[in-house]
């Protein structure tokens, strides 16, 4: 597989204004190239819900979009927070550590790995006292 | 039944009116915590809520929501609503509670 697009997107610290910025710019390349709604939805869940995880329990962070010949779209969220304690519980739906800051605007739902897990064919996630990396891929027919 | 008809019958406060309205409402969704939004939410449906930050923009716009109903008169900013037309998202205000607001779109058909 031959990667054909890729792009580099920094989420800065602490932005929740711009939250969801890059999501809607992975969004709107996605469109551009002509990926089907279904999987462009798909990986804008993924996508977001990544993103605010970086804005709210790291320090922000990088994102990697990698677009390979036969359609499959690979993201990478790597972040120099402070790591998942417990990942099995991070997945846990409902579970959740968010602050209150973050609460009150309605994010800390504890839906937000569950909600990537759901719509990523594949998924990986390490996780430890330097950081996260977060590495999803989507198959599609484009 | 399309924006535009529901605002005629509602009555409800259009903070948008520079942006079409023809797109027809699929259904509505209720709810503040925007990850169960972002998982459950179908693209069409009328978005009701209190939560008044940017943020909720970028939520409709990544699941093709037709419009955001703010209810329960939650303060509602200049700001906010300029957002919305520069991100072209269609933004309601109902004046009632979430449950007055989701009851009204049913009592409607959608």
């Amino acid at each position: 597989m031959e990667v054909v697009f890729h792009q580099d997107y920094v989420v800065e610290r602490d932005d929740y204004a711009s939250a969801g910025r890059v999501s809607s710019d992975i969004k709107r390349t996605l469109k551009k190239i002509g990926f089907s709604p279904k999987v462009m939805r798909r990986i804008a869940v993924a996508s977001y819900e990544s993103e605010i995880n970086m804005l709210i329990h790291a320090w922000g962070g990088d994102i990697t979009m990698d677009i390979f010949d036969d359609g499959t779209v690979k993201l990478v969220f790597k972040d120099p927070g402070p790591g998942i304690e417990d990942i099995e519980k991070a997945l846990t739906p409902g579970w959740s550590t968010a602050s209150e800051k973050a609460r009150a605007m309605g994010f800390g739902a504890g839906m937000g790995l569950p909600n990537i897990l759901r719509v990523s064919d594949e998924f990986d996630i390490q996780s430890g006292k330097d950081g996260t990396t977060l590495t999803l891929s989507f198959r599609s027919d484009v | 039944m399309t924006i535009a008809e529901l605002i005629e019958k509602t009555n409800w406060k259009l903070d948008t009116p520079e942006l079409d309205t023809s797109m027809e409402i699929e259904g509505a969704y209720c709810g503040d915590l925007l990850s169960w939004v972002m998982g459950k939410g179908q693209p069409g449906q009328a978005w009701i809520t209190v939560q008044v930050h940017s943020n909720v923009i970028a939520v409709a716009l990544l699941r093709d929501f037709a419009c955001i109903i703010v209810a329960e008169n939650a303060n509602v900013t200049p700001e906010f609503i300029n957002k919305f037309i520069e991100e072209e998202m269609i933004l309601i205000e109902s004046g009632l509670p979430e449950y007055e607001t989701a009851k009204t779109l049913a009592s409607l058909g959608i």
